[in-house]
């Protein structure tokens, strides 16, 4: 392509000008004398951050899984648990201690939510298909029903995280710093998510989505593919219900039910699937108007059926392909 | 031993419930490959418009056409509008489509009949319970349920296996292209099979009415056990679907009803009741997921 | 010409002391659940909150009012996120209307610890009772386990000597058999814990009849109740056992849904549409008018809520000043449409609870009539355990 270094200059033009808008936007929001917009970027970028890691299995890898709220969920009860056990000065299961400390609890959660990963998709890529969003689901919702039942954890009345976590003696209280910190996450996780895409990871992962046949007759292994691909996708959906559970300070099993599964592939699916910045794309609009259309009216669902319909019926591909179709018209 | 055999009936009801919305819902993706999320609100607009005909005209008799036909055209204009443009296209454009469908209904359902739970009574004749077997007397109305469910379907396996639409519909199921190619006015086959999944829905409305809440919400309570039952069944197919049904309603009933009893024979009152509550909702889910690994494509697969 | 300045000037500080006067109205956050099947609770809840605005002429306690209200959806991060925005953007300092624990044990933290108050129209789960019980925190509703504490106490007034209890598996539907089986003296006949999405109660009414017991007991709100009800009929269980029940369990919305379903039931409330006093005959009157539709004990909260606002903003002249509205709340200065209301030490309420019926009225449709007091003067059971 004779234009690439064009292009790809034009998309770091587009990169950078976006951070710079992400960097300014507390800022701006103080000065603009809205600074509830702070918490509600920080919410958008963490629901990014989710939707960004199940479009890595669900858009790049082609597994549609509905079941992701287990590991957003469960990366919130790591987090929730750690800091019950830190106030109590109990020790979780008995065995180790609490604490409120983001770089302790993050880690974890990503951990424990990938090794959950790990056991939910070794059995669930044994299916495919339509086959495969159900059992996705049915993991899920044993979890869900799990926390439901567990007294210990507050069941459904979930836990309450009294306060955010810190980072050393950085309190997290103050929402901008909080901002600054999820814009970090998710920084990192684009940049992570980007490196896999176009490593040689990705573009296995790629081809097995169009011809897993193929693949295989060159001598590719799919399952262990997917399987990693399907871990790194839970762990950062871990990893974004971990920042959740810090930034409502709560968490309960309302984050591990299937419509927060489903909420989750909405934002995918609106924003653009199997594109880097589809699901930031995707959250933002869904966040965004379901805030707004609440605020204007008590008949918000009757106002955001309809948007979401005609996006999908029109633009085909999404917000992002929607915008790539009216910037191309531009230039 | 009644006990048992009461639980079993209860179990065979549910089944029965749940398969009226799978058969229309396994039809539907089956047939054309179109994942309804939105299948839910048919049964709740089937439920509306029978509660709201009843309580207007006071009969019952009229409601039951109502609802019927409110579903049916509900499910067809639907059809027409929205989701025949979403055939060719990716499944997740289909779930987004069909979820904002949901967010209309639902929210179009609050502003005309409010946000309070409608009254529907049963039919007199069937109130009241009779003594089937000694020392076991069992609702008339819910073995009213059971009857219109076998006898429906048993009349779908007569549709779909003796008349020259079922065949089409079989063969839409398993060669959707080649019953294309064969010439059949496919558009009308889908409308007319979109219309009869929503007539069931509708149908599974009617009779929800007098036992449980009509309210705003209730197609997305029973609509991911239905899923649930499709994929059991295996996609596709109406046996499955009835099957499927069956297996769910029974087996989530069963452990409903005994497993907290079992687990209260080794450990104390309260926390048994507790782990039985929460061990035997995820039971269907762990159901399905070993008939899954098992049999990936579902105890009857339409393509097998 | 110096004297034209001067009457200028004058006219101007004259007008700018007159636009002071008209106060700013007080603005109140209203988060409440209206879409899904609980809608209709909170729905209620802010039709009652808006009429005791409305039969003040846009004012409550002589001070103007703003009530902004948004939907919650029953997600405790949607009602964070509103509480979040009516703090930090419109500057609310005065919160109410939240229907479920769930969302109060989210937002309600946030709210209190942002130095505004909450006044709680319905939801008060018991992990806000106790040691995390609050100074900006009141409720006016009661304490969850109150509601079927009182109905526990009402079985063992009936003489019941075997109960057979159900509720549904999440920690209000706990919550509720302990506090049911605290003031009930007899013995449990079974305690089942239903599941929270399911509307069949066919398995627990085999259960029911299987263990014979005098009397049930059963937590279901809302649409799970009406199912509940409908299908204890239906299995014939009504004519042979007879149920005690908790008000939330059938309420006039429910009772109307059930129908002839019900007639026998026995109920404990902290309100009922019959009460003879004055606030209350007052309050049914505008409401009918108002609304034509059955009043909800929801409706009451609500109501209640608004009038001790109202009693709050009277005593600090219209100042939503978080130190002088507590001290002026905590007086309950206000004619509660269920008679006698004072707050406990933790800020819910010490009142009358009474024992009502379900009963065929004059016009053939059936109706709660209240019977006589069950409990007197009655707090909670997590009181002593806050140190306020």
């Amino acid at each position: 392509m004779p234009d690439a270094p064009q292009r790809s200059f034009a998309a770091l033009a587009g990169v950078a000008a976006l951070m710079a808008a992400l960097i300014a936007l507390p800022f701006l929001a103080k000065w603009a004398g809205q600074p509830a917009l702070i918490p509600l970027a920080s919410r958008i970028l963490i629901y990014a951050i989710a939707a960004a890691s199940l479009n890595l299995a669900l858009g790049y890898g082609g597994m549609v899984s509905f079941g992701h709220a287990a590991f957003f969920g469960l990366g919130g009860y790591v987090v929730g648990v750690l800091y019950q056990a830190y106030v109590g000065d109990a020790r979780v299961f008995g065995l180790f201690p609490g604490t409120n400390q983001l770089l302790v609890t993050l880690p974890l959660a990503m951990l424990v939510s990938g090794a959950l990963a790990l056991a939910i998709g070794a059995l669930s890529l044994r299916t495919a298909g339509v086959q495969f969003i159900m059992i996705t689901l049915a993991f899920a919702q044993m979890l869900f029903y799990l926390f439901v039942s567990l007294k210990a954890y507050g069941g459904d009345d979930g836990l309450i995280v009294r306060r955010r976590n810190v980072l050393f003696d950085l309190d997290a209280r103050d929402d901008a710093t909080f901002y600054f910190f999820c814009l970090a996450a998710a920084t990192l996780v684009f940049v992570a998510l980007w490196r896999i895409v176009v490593s040689r990871f990705g573009l296995i992962l790629g081809g097995l989505r169009q011809n897993e046949t193929r693949m295989e007759a060159i001598g590719v292994a799919p399952y262990r593919y997917k399987l990693a691909a399907f871990v790194l996708s839970g762990m950062g959906a871990g990893l974004a219900g971990a920042l959740m559970a810090n930034l409502l300070r709560f968490v309960s099993p309302d984050m591990l039910h299937w419509t927060k599964s489903g909420e989750l592939m909405i934002m995918v699916i609106l924003g653009g699937v199997g594109t880097l910045f589809g699901p930031l794309l995707g959250a933002a609009a869904f966040i965004a108007l379901e805030t707004f259309l609440t605020a204007w009216t008590e008949h918000w669902q009757l106002a955001l059926g309809p948007i979401l319909l005609v996006v999908v019926l029109f633009t085909r591909g999404g917000l992002h392909a929607l915008l790539a179709r009216l910037s191309g018209r531009r230039s | 031993m009644t006990l048992v055999l009461e639980q079993l009936l209860n179990g065979v009801q549910y089944g029965v419930m749940l398969f009226l919305l799978a058969a229309g819902l396994t039809l539907i993706f089956g047939i054309m490959g179109v994942i309804n999320l939105a299948h839910g609100s048919l049964y709740m607009v089937g439920a509306y418009a029978a509660a709201v005909v009843a309580a207007k005209t006071g009969s019952l008799w009229l409601a039951l056409p109502a609802g019927l036909a409110a579903a049916a055209a509900v499910g067809m204009a639907m059809e027409l509008v929205v989701l025949r443009r979403l055939y060719d296209r990716d499944h997740l454009d289909q779930v987004l489509a069909t979820f904002a469908l949901i967010l209309i209904f639902n929210q179009a359902v609050t502003i005309l009949a409010g946000r309070q739970p409608l009254f529907v009574a049963a039919p007199a004749a069937l109130n009241g319970s009779i003594e089937i077997v000694a020392g076991l007397t069992y609702p008339i109305y819910r073995l009213a349920v059971i009857a219109v469910g076998l006898v429906v379907a048993i009349g779908l396996y007569l549709l779909v296996n003796r008349t020259r639409a079922g065949m089409l519909v079989r063969a839409g199921a398993t060669h959707r292209d080649m019953v294309r190619a064969l010439g059949v006015d496919i558009r009308l086959l889908y409308t007319a099979v979109f219309g009869l999944g929503a007539l069931l829905a509708g149908l599974a409305g009617v009779m929800a009415g007098p036992l449980l809440a009509v309210q705003v919400g209730m197609g997305e309570q029973i609509l991911i056990m239905t899923f649930v039952v499709v994929v059991i069944g295996g996609v596709g197919s109406i046996r499955g679907a009835f099957f499927g049904a069956l297996v769910v309603g029974v087996v989530d009933t069963l452990l409903r009803a005994f497993l907290p009893g079992l687990l209260r024979q080794v450990m104390s009152g309260p926390e048994a009741d507790a782990l039985g509550a929460g061990l035997s909702s995820m039971g269907v889910y762990l159901l399905m997921a070993i008939v899954l690994l098992i049999r990936p494509k579902g105890l009857f697969p339409a393509h097998a | 010409m110096q004297a034209k300045a001067i009457l200028l000037g004058a006219a101007l500080a004259l007008a700018a002391a007159g636009g002071a006067a008209a106060q700013q109205p007080v603005r109140i956050g209203m988060i409440t659940t209206l879409s899904g099947p609980g809608g209709y609770l909170g729905q209620d809840i802010r039709d009652a909150f808006r009429l005791a605005i409305d039969m003040e002429g846009g004012k409550l306690g002589g001070a103007p009012v703003e009530l902004i209200v948004e939907d919650d959806g029953l997600k405790p991060g949607q009602g964070k996120q509103i509480a979040e925005r009516m703090l930090k953007s419109d500057g609310v300092k005065l919160f109410t209307g939240i229907v479920f624990s769930n969302v109060a044990g989210a937002v309600v933290p946030d709210v209190v610890d942002a130095g505004a108050l909450y006044v709680s129209p319905n939801a008060g789960p018991s992990n806000l009772a106790g040691k995390e019980c609050h100074k900006n925190y009141f409720v006016v509703s009661w304490q969850n386990d109150s509601l079927h504490e009182s109905a526990g106490q009402n079985a063992t007034n009936l003489g019941y000597k075997r109960a057979f209890i159900l509720a549904p598996n999440y920690q209000a539907g706990k919550d509720a058999l302990a506090g049911f089986k605290r003031f009930f003296k007899g013995e449990i006949a079974g305690e089942v814990y239903t599941r929270l999405d399911q509307t069949d109660f066919a398995a627990e009414m085999a259960q029911i009849r299987a263990a014979n017991p005098d009397v049930v007991f059963q937590f279901h709100p809302g649409g799970l109740g009406i199912a509940f009800l409908r299908q204890y009929q239906q299995a014939g269980l009504l004519e042979k056992v007879p149920m005690v029940l908790a008000a939330p369990s059938l309420d006039h919305v429910t009772l109307a849904a059930v129908g002839d379903a019900a007639v026998g039931i026995n109920v404990t409330a902290h309100w009922n549409a019959d009460f003879d006093n004055e606030a209350n005959r007052k309050f049914m009157a505008a409401w009918t008018k108002a609304y034509n539709r059955p009043a909800t004990y929801y409706a009451s909260q609500g109501y209640d809520t608004a009038l001790a606002v109202a009693s709050a903003l009277k005593a600090t002249g219209g100042k939503p000043d978080a130190d002088a509205m507590r001290a002026a709340l905590l007086k309950a200065d206000f004619a509660s449409t269920r008679g006698a209301f004072k707050f406990g030490p933790n800020q819910h309420p010490v009142q009358d609870w009474y024992a009502l019926k379900v009963e065929k009225g004059a016009d053939g449709k059936p109706a709660l009539v209240t019977k006589g007091k069950v409990l007197t003067g009655h707090g909670d059971f997590y009181a002593a355990q806050c140190k306020l």
